[in-house]
C-alpha cells in the first residue's frame, strides 16, 4: 500500500488513520461496555495500526514518478484478497449452519454460535464481505480500463476498501454478540450504518471523479451498472436503516418504520439488495469480463442499453412480491407480481446478450475454465431470473412461500450466478495484475470449476425438492378436512435434502479454498504490473 | 479526449464513408465504440424480445384490470373480479371447517365414553388428532407422547392428575401453574433449609423407593414420612388430587436417580403446562383429550 502512495498522500492517510483511531476511542469510551465499546476498540486498533504503517513510511522512498502513466491496481489486489478471505469465512459459516439444520444437536453451548446468530454472519459475510469486496475491487479495475484513465486519487480507494471491511467486521461480530436490528440483510446497528454511508459516499464521489476524467467519448455499459449499484444501494440503505438510537452511547435502536410499512420498506430494500447489490454490479462485471475473456464484441449494443434501463426501472417495484398473502394490501401485491413478470424480459435480454456474445468463441468456452465460469454464470442468471418472476406470481407463491424453494432460488442466484461471475473475474484479473498471462495452476481452476458447478447443482436441486415437498405437505388436507401432515413431519422429511445441501455447500466451499490458494500463489509469484496503460498525455522526451 | 459522435471520426470507421468493421462471425458491423479493446455489434433489436415485452406487458395490464392494482389516493382500483384477500382467506378457512364439521361437531360434546365407543368416529378422528397433537403438544411431550426430561410421558398410564378423560380435558383447558384463573396448581417446594446430609439420605431413600427395598422406620424413612408423605402419600404412591407424582412406579418426569432428586430437593420444581382454551376450540380439546386418554390406555395397566 504505502509504496504506491506519495509522501503527501501518506501524510493524508496518516491524518485519516489518526481520526479513525480517535473516533474509535470516543466510541469505546462513550459506550463504556457492550458491543459498541468493542467496536470502538476495533476502530481504535485499526486506526493505530494504519497510523504506524503510514507514519513509519513517511521517510521512505517516494512513489515512482511513472505511476501516473499506469492504472492504480494496488487497491484492486487488496480488494481481491479480502474477497477471497470473506468467501472462505462466509461459505464456511454457511456450510456450518447448513450442517446444524441436519444435526441441530451439534450446536455448541455458546450463545455466539447459535443458529440465529450465525445465519446473518453467513448472509452478511457472503453478500457484503465476499460480494461487496468483489464489486468494489472489480469496479476499480473496470472503471479504469473502460475509461482509459487512472483512479482520480490514491487515498480514497484505500479509505473505501478498508472502511468497508471495517463495516463488515463490525456487522458480523455484532451479530455474534447478539447485536442486531432484525432486518434481513440490514442487521447491522445504527452507527455501523452511518459509517457505511460515509464510506459509500466516498466511493460514489471517487467513481464519478474518475469517470469525469475518462478518455473515451462514451461511458461503457458496465459503468452504468456499477453506478446504478452504488447510487441505488445508498438510497436503499439510508431509507431502510432510518432508526432512532435508544441513546448515543449504546448499540440498540428502534426503526422509525412500524407495522406493514416497516415490512414493505424492508422488502423494498431486501429485494433491491438482490437487484442492485447482487445483480446490477455483477452485470457490470459480466459486461466487462465476458467480452475481454472471450475476445468477442458484445453481441448487441441496443440490447445492453434497453436491458439496463429495463432492469433499473422494473426492479425497484417488485419488492412487495415478498409479502404475498400478508397484511400488505392486495393492490401492492398485484403491482409487485406484475412488475416481476415485466422484469423477466430485460433480465433475459442480458443473459441472452451474454450468451450470444460467446458465438464465435465456443471453443474457448470448452478449453478455458475461466470463460466457462462466466458462461455458467450467464446461464444461472437466466435461470434464476426466470424462477424469480415465476415465484412472484401469487398462486405459485402460495406454494413456495416460507419453504426452502426460496432458499434454493436465492442460492441458484448467489452460487450459480454471482459467485461464478466473481470467480471468472478473479481468474482474469489476478494473473493480469501479477504481470502474468495465467494462474499458477490451470488444473486448480479446472477443479474449482467442477466443484463449484456440482456443488451448486446438488444444493439447488435438493432445495427445490425440499421446498416443493414442504409446500405440498403443508397444504395437504384429507377428505374429512383434517391436515394430512403435522408440521414436524414436514421437518423430518427434510433430513435427506438438508444433508445433500450441506454436501453441495461443502463442495462449493472446497472450490473457493482452492481458488484462494491458487490466487495467493499467483500473487506471490507476481513479476510486475499489469501491462495495459491509461491514455495520458506523454511528456516530451 | 475525443468527444465526437461523427461516425467518420470514430475508431475503426472508414474516414471517408464512416462505415465500420464487420464482425466476421455474426456479419454485423460494430457501433464504433471501443473501450480498451471491447467493442459492440450493431445488432438490430431482436424481434423476439419485442414480442416477449409485449406478452409480459399484456399479462400485467390484464392483471391490473382484473385485480386490485393501482393506488388512487385514499383508495385503489378494485379490479373487475372484486377480490378481497381477507374475504378469500376467511372463505377458504370456512370451507375446510365445513368439511370437518360433520365429524368434528361430535366432539363438541364431552360425553367421552360415547365418543370412544364409536369405532367409526375414532377411525376418522384419531389420525386428525395425531396431527393436532404433533402440532401443539409434541414440542414438549414428544412426537409419540413419550415425554422427556421435565415433561411427563403420556404413553405409560402413570398420571399426575388422573387419566380420566374429564380430568385430562380440565388440564388441557386450564393448564398447570398458568395464569388461567382455573389453572391446576402444584408445587414441589424446595427443601434447601434441610441439612445437606439429611437431604442426601432422603434422596437415596427416594431413589430406592421403586424397587421396594426401603425401611420406613429408618432415619431417612422418618424424614420421608415427616416431609414428603403429606403430598406423595404414606408409601410414596402419589396423589392424583394434588398432582403429586407417584414415587413408587418407574415413570419419572425429572428423574429419580440420587443426583436428580438432590437437585429437586435443593431447588424445588414447578413445571408448567399451558392452558389451551384460548388457542384450541372446545371440540379440538375434546378430540385431544380422547387421543391422550387412548395413548395411556394403549400402554395397559399402571405398573
Amino acid at each position: 500500500m504505502t509504496a504506491s502512495l506519495t509522501v503527501a498522500e501518506r501524510r493524508i492517510g496518516l491524518l485519516i488513520s489518526i481520526l479513525l483511531a480517535l473516533m474509535g476511542l470516543v466510541m469505546a469510551a462513550a459506550a463504556g461496555h457492550g458491543v459498541m465499546s468493542l467496536h470502538g476498540f476495533m476502530a481504535l486498533a485499526l486506526g493505530l495500526g494504519l497510523a504506524f504503517i503510514l507514519g513509519g513510511s513517511l521517510y521512505e522512498a517516494e512513489a515512482p514518478a511513472d505511476r501516473l502513466s499506469r492504472y492504480y491496481d494496488a487497491p484492486t489486489r487488496f480488494g481481491i484478497s479480502m474477497t477471497l478471505i470473506w468467501a472462505m469465512i462466509g461459505m464456511a459459516v454457511g456450510v456450518w449452519v447448513a450442517a446444524l439444520l441436519y444435526w441441530p444437536e451439534g450446536t455448541p453451548a455458546w450463545p455466539a454460535t447459535s443458529f440465529g446468530r450465525l445465519r446473518p454472519v453467513h448472509t452478511t459475510g457472503i453478500i457484503f464481505g465476499f460480494g461487496g469486496n468483489a464489486l468494489i475491487a472489480t469496479s476499480f479495475h473496470v472503471l479504469q480500463r473502460t475509461s482509459r484513465a487512472r483512479l482520480a486519487d490514491s487515498v480514497s480507494p484505500w479509505a473505501v476498501l478498508i472502511g468497508y471491511n471495517l463495516f463488515c467486521v463490525w456487522a458480523v461480530t455484532g451479530y455474534m454478540l447478539g447485536s442486531t436490528q432484525s432486518k434481513e440483510y440490514a442487521e447491522a446497528e445504527w452507527y455501523a450504518d452511518i459509517w457505511l454511508v460515509v464510506i459509500w459516499v466516498t466511493y460514489f464521489v471517487l467513481y464519478l471523479r474518475t469517470l469525469a476524467r475518462r478518455n473515451e467519448p462514451h461511458i461503457y455499459v458496465a459503468n452504468w451498472y456499477y453506478l446504478a449499484f452504488i447510487l441505488v444501494v445508498a438510497m436503499l440503505h439510508i431509507v431502510n436503516n432510518l432508526a432512532l438510537p435508544v441513546q448515543w452511547t449504546s448499540a440498540e435502536s428502534f426503526p422509525i418504520w412500524a407495522g406493514v410499512q416497516d415490512a414493505m420498506v424492508q422488502w423494498w430494500y431486501g429485494h433491491n439488495a438482490v437487484a442492485f447489490f447482487l445483480t446490477s454490479g455483477f452485470l457490470g462485471m459480466l459486461y466487462y469480463f465476458l467480452p475481454v475473456r472471450s475476445g468477442r464484441p458484445i453481441w448487441s449494443y441496443r440490447l445492453s442499453i434497453v436491458s439496463f434501463w429495463g432492469i433499473v426501472f422494473f426492479y425497484i417495484w417488485v419488492g412487495s412480491h415478498h409479502l404475498h398473502y400478508t397484511a400488505l394490501p392486495f393492490w401492492a401485491q398485484t403491482l409487485g407480481m406484475t412488475f416481476s413478470i415485466m422484469l423477466l424480459v430485460p433480465s433475459w435480454a442480458s443473459a441472452g446478450n451474454a450468451i450470444a456474445t460467446l458465438n464465435g468463441a465456443w471453443h474457448k468456452v470448452r478449453d478455458d475454465a475461466t470463460l466457462r465460469f462466466m458462461f455458467v454464470a450467464a446461464v444461472f442468471y437466466g435461470l434464476s431470473t426466470f424462477e424469480g418472476s415465476f415465484l412472484a406470481i401469487r398462486p405459485v407463491n402460495s406454494l413456495s412461500h416460507y419453504t426452502d424453494w426460496t432458499v434454493g432460488h436465492v442460492h441458484s442466484g448467489t452460487l450459480g450466478w454471482v459467485a461464478m461471475i466473481v470467480f471468472g473475474a478473479i481468474y482474469t484479473i489476478v494473473p493480469q495484475l501479477s504481470g502474468k498471462t495465467d494462474m499458477a495452476s490451470a488444473t486448480a481452476v479446472e477443479w474449482h470449476f467442477w466443484l463449484a458447478v456440482s456443488g451448486t447443482l446438488i444444493y439447488v436441486i435438493s432445495m427445490w425438492n425440499a421446498g416443493i415437498t414442504q409446500g405440498l405437505m403443508w397444504r395437504a388436507y384429507e377428505e374429512n378436512g383434517a391436515l394430512s401432515y403435522s408440521f414436524v413431519e414436514s421437518v423430518e422429511a427434510m433430513a435427506p435434502y438438508y444433508l445433500l445441501r450441506t454436501i453441495g455447500g461443502g463442495l462449493f466451499l472446497a472450490g473457493a479454498v482452492i481458488c484462494a490458494w491458487n490466487c495467493r500463489v499467483t500473487m506471490r509469484r507476481a513479476v510486475g504490473h499489469a501491462t495495459d496503460r491509461p491514455l495520458v498525455a506523454q511528456p516530451a522526451e | 479526449m475525443s468527444n465526437t459522435t461523427d461516425p467518420k471520426e470514430l475508431p475503426g470507421a472508414d474516414p471517408k464513408t464512416g462505415e465500420r468493421a464487420i464482425d466476421p462471425v455474426s456479419g454485423y458491423d460494430t457501433t464504433g465504440h471501443d473501450w480498451g479493446g471491447i467493442t459492440e455489434l450493431n445488432t438490430a433489436f431482436p424481434k423476439i424480445v419485442i414480442w416477449a415485452l409485449i406478452v409480459t406487458h399484456v399479462y400485467a395490464v390484464i392483471a391490473w384490470i382484473l385485480l386490485p392494482a393501482w393506488p388512487t389516493g385514499n383508495s385503489y382500483t378494485p379490479g373487475l373480479l372484486g377480490l378481497d384477500q381477507g374475504e378469500q382467506a376467511i372463505e377458504g378457512y370456512q370451507n375446510l371447517t365445513d368439511n370437518r364439521q360433520n365429524w368434528m361437531s361430535r366432539f363438541e360434546s364431552a360425553e367421552f365414553d360415547a365418543l370412544q365407543s364409536d369405532d367409526a368416529l375414532m377411525a376418522l378422528a384419531m389420525p386428525a388428532a395425531s396431527r393436532l397433537f404433533a402440532d401443539n403438544c409434541a414440542a414438549c411431550h414428544g412426537t409419540n407422547g413419550e415425554g422427556g426430561p421435565g415433561f411427563p410421558a403420556l404413553t405409560d398410564n402413570a398420571w399426575l392428575w388422573s387419566g380420566d378423560p374429564e380430568e385430562i380435558a380440565l388440564t388441557l383447558h386450564h393448564g398447570i401453574n398458568t395464569e388461567d384463573p382455573d389453572t391446576r396448581y402444584a408445587e414441589m417446594p424446595a427443601f434447601d433449609w434441610m441439612d445437606r446430609s439429611e437431604r442426601a439420605s432422603l434422596a437415596q431413600f427416594v431413589a430406592d423407593l421403586p424397587d421396594g427395598s426401603v425401611d420406613f422406620e429408618s432415619p431417612a424413612g422418618i424424614l420421608f414420612t415427616e416431609n414428603c408423605s403429606s403430598c406423595h402419600g404414606e408409601a410414596g404412591e402419589g396423589g392424583l388430587e394434588i398432582g403429586a407424582p407417584s414415587l413408587t412406579d418407574t415413570s419419572v418426569i425429572y428423574g429419580q436417580d440420587v443426583d436428580t432428586v438432590m437437585a429437586t430437593l435443593k431447588q424445588g420444581r414447578m413445571g408448567v403446562m399451558p392452558a389451551w382454551s384460548g388457542r384450541l376450540s372446545d371440540a379440538e380439546i375434546n378430540l385431544l383429550t380422547v387421543y391422550v386418554a387412548r395413548l395411556g390406555d394403549d400402554a395397559g395397566d399402571p405398573q
